[in-house]
């Protein structure tokens, strides 16, 4: 199988004042089409800086994403967006979901971003439709009117992954997914995960949870910077 | 859809925009009530000069006066576009009430009330005669009295707490004398040591509110001849001292003045050697800003003093309306965040928080401008009601000449201040979201909302 995306020689460091705190040590990563791959690592070694480098969210000091063989710092602010839009599916850890909108509303916000006003006229009910039928997926079919804060931690973040797979990207990215959720309901998200796998769906998943990572084809570690 | 959906949401869900509107509402309001009524007592007090003097007028500063004037007349009325010009003397003297012991100063205006009247709103000014004004000098106590209008301050008068001055349905008897100094052409004096002036006792017909404090305080009027003899303007040779204007309808005042200044100038010109020509030679053509103008100027100063302070107010007005919304989209970075990171483009994150200033500046300057004017409209009745219930007044009409506040709202200037607030609503929306949308997502979405 090709290489879905390759980064390599990824350096990132954060400063703070006099002091600069290297995460990322010249690391180098690939995911293929249709894997399932899980990165673990302690608290603060980087997991999420990396899947925030790999969505586009941020930007390397040095070193390079590619997706599909072309190189993300080189795309244009369009072509950025619209790889933000299709091409990828981020899972935030702190979900990230507009407070304004509803459960609903939130999960079809990746479909509006990509369509004209008319355009999403007539889109409008096929995307209410599949929106539907990943809440339901995720256990929360009859919470599609509620607001985010009216939502539990686990809940907003079944919301936030449903968002996530919104526009069927080819990648989905999910910073820990099961981070709030018992293992019952992690369980059962995991599950929803394995079976999009099983349809094709590359995804590329952080956890701290060794027993979660196992389910995953291949287990990364993190740990100074670089993948051990 | 997101587009129109996300800022309506924001307008609708957020209490911090209930405040936005509120705090565009209340600088719309201030600033249409201040603006109207401050301009109104501006226009009021220039409208009660122009209604004095008319629109322009030929006139000398020259106590001798200038002669000549019936001729020059007589060329004014044959102009389409004049409507009306009368001939005035002006002088000073001394005013008394014999038996009382008061003396005063006075500035007398010999006028044709008939005349005066058509060219000014005099007609309007007087209290008795205002409906017969040709009849002002005939006191109607005595019509074969030689009457005379003085200016309503002069007699003491009280007002009442609504301005109005106190009148008895008939006016009454009272006798003054008026003194003068004769001037010959030459400006000098034309009687001999003992008989140094004329004086003349005259009877108080009617008086004069021109809403003019110092016109109001100081000024008689006169019948034209009368105070031509007692100035020593009247004789063979008869001198004027101003011919006052009024344009027909639809001649502005500069093609007006202009074309008076032309005619004058020719005038002028065709008698350089007549006896009298020195006189011509300082009569000054005038619009009634340029005439009045040591009484207007102080006012503009005014004016322009208060538009500073105003102009002033109205920055902070614009800067706070601007503070309130980069206040609003700074608490809203977070979304800017997690917008970019699902693939909205930055013009279109920049529009949807100008959807959101639009919506909410202009829903405020809506209701601050609709609260404005309702403000306005029932300004005076307010007013009143806090002087019945209160014993209050904003301006002490016992003081102050004015009637009522001026509440004529413009709506040119209604227009700007709104146009004005919602601009700064978008200018203050539209710094912070395209500072936030410039930023990688993750930058975004990491900081801290305030
Ligand atoms: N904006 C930032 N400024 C400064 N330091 C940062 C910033 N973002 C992350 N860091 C630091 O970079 C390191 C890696 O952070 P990161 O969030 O990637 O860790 P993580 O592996 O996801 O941890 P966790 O499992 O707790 O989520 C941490 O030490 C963190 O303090
Ligand atoms: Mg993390």
């Amino acid at each position: 199988m090709s290489e879905m995306l390759k980064a390599s020689g990824l350096f990132k460091s954060y400063k703070m004042g006099q002091t600069k705190i290297e995460v990322l040590k010249c690391l180098d990563f690939s995911v293929r089409a249709g894997q399932f791959v899980a990165i673990v690592g302690a608290s603060g070694s980087g997991k999420s800086t990396l899947l925030h480098i790999l969505g586009a969210l941020d930007e390397p000091d040095a070193g390079s994403v590619q997706f599909e063989g072309k190189r993300l710092d080189k795309f244009r602010a369009g072509e950025l967006n619209r790889f933000r839009n299709k091409m990828v599916g981020f899972v935030f850890q702190f979900y990230h979901l507009l407070d304004e909108l509803n459960v609903l509303e939130n999960v079809m916000l990746p479909a509006m971003a990509q369509s004209s006003t008319i355009g999403w006229l007539r889109r409008r009910i096929g995307a209410k439709k599949h929106a539907k039928s990943l809440l339901e997926r995720f256990g929360l079919a009859d919470r599609i009117g509620h607001k985010p804060y009216q939502l539990s931690g686990g809940e907003r973040q079944r919301v936030a992954i449903a968002r996530a797979l919104m526009n069927k990207p080819a990648l989905l990215l999910a910073d820990e997914p099961t981070g709030n959720l018992d293992s019952e309901t992690g369980n059962g998200i995991l599950g929803v995960l394995e079976e999009l796998n099983n349809d094709g769906q590359t995804i590329v998943m952080v956890t701290h949870d060794d027993r979660i990572a196992q389910r995953a084809h291949n287990v990364i570690r993190l740990a100074d910077g670089k993948i051990v | 859809m997101y587009k129109l959906i996300l800022p309506t949401r924001y307008f609708l869900k957020r209490r911090i925009t209930y405040l936005a509107v509120v705090a565009v509402a209340l600088c719309v309001f201030i600033v249409v009530v201040v603006m109207t009524v401050m301009n109104g007592l501006v226009s009021e007090f220039k409208g009660k000069n122009h209604d004095f003097v008319g629109d322009c007028i030929v006139s000398t500063e020259s106590l001798v006066g200038f002669a000549y004037y019936e001729d020059f007349l007589k060329q004014l009325e044959k102009q389409e576009f004049v409507q009306a010009a009368t001939p005035v003397v002006k002088g000073f003297g001394l005013l008394t009430q014999p038996g009382t012991g008061r003396n005063i100063g006075v500035e007398i205006m010999g006028i044709e009330p008939a005349g005066f009247c058509e060219a000014t709103k005099f007609a309007q000014t007087l209290y008795y005669h205002k409906e017969n004004p040709s009849d002002a000098f005939t006191p109607t106590y005595n019509p074969t009295l030689a009457g005379c209008v003085v200016g309503i301050d002069m007699i003491s008068r009280s007002r009442d707490r609504s301005g109005k001055y106190y009148h008895s349905s008939e006016p009454m008897r009272i006798e003054l004398m008026v003194t003068c100094f004769p001037l010959t052409a030459k400006g000098a004096l034309a009687k001999a040591a003992t008989d140094l002036v004329n004086s003349k006792t005259i009877y108080y017909s009617d008086d004069s509110h021109t809403g003019l404090v110092k016109v109001d305080a100081r000024m008689v009027y006169l019948p034209f001849e009368l105070a031509g003899e007692l100035f020593g303007m009247a004789g063979a040779t008869p001198r004027a001292s101003a011919i006052h204007i009024k344009f027909a309808d639809g001649t502005s005042l500069k093609t007006g003045v202009g074309r008076v200044a032309k005619m004058w100038k020719v005038f002028a010109a065709a008698r350089a050697n007549q006896k009298y020509a020195n006189l011509l030679k300082n009569v000054t053509v005038q619009s009634w800003p340029d005439y009045r103008r040591s009484s207007i100027a102080p006012m503009e100063k005014e004016q322009m003093m208060l538009i500073l302070l105003f102009g002033m107010l109205g920055i902070i007005t614009v800067f706070i309306i601007f503070v309130v919304f980069y206040m609003i989209i700074s608490h809203k970075t977070k979304d800017i965040g997690t917008l970019k990171s699902v693939g909205v483009s930055r013009a279109v994150i920049v529009q949807l928080f100008l959807t959101f200033a639009a919506l909410v500046g202009l829903v405020g300057a809506g209701i601050g401008a609709g609260a404005g004017c309702g403000f306005l409209v029932k300004i005076n009745d307010m007013e009143d009601w806090l002087f019945e219930r209160f014993g209050w007044q904003l301006w002490d009409r016992t003081v102050y000449a004015i009637g009522e506040i001026p509440n004529d709202i413009k709506w040119e200037v209604l227009a700007v201040i709104m146009a004005t607030a919602v601009l700064a609503a978008l200018a203050g929306a539209f710094l912070p979201s395209v500072r936030a949308s410039g930023q990688r997502p993750v930058e975004v979405l990491q900081v801290n909302q305030l």
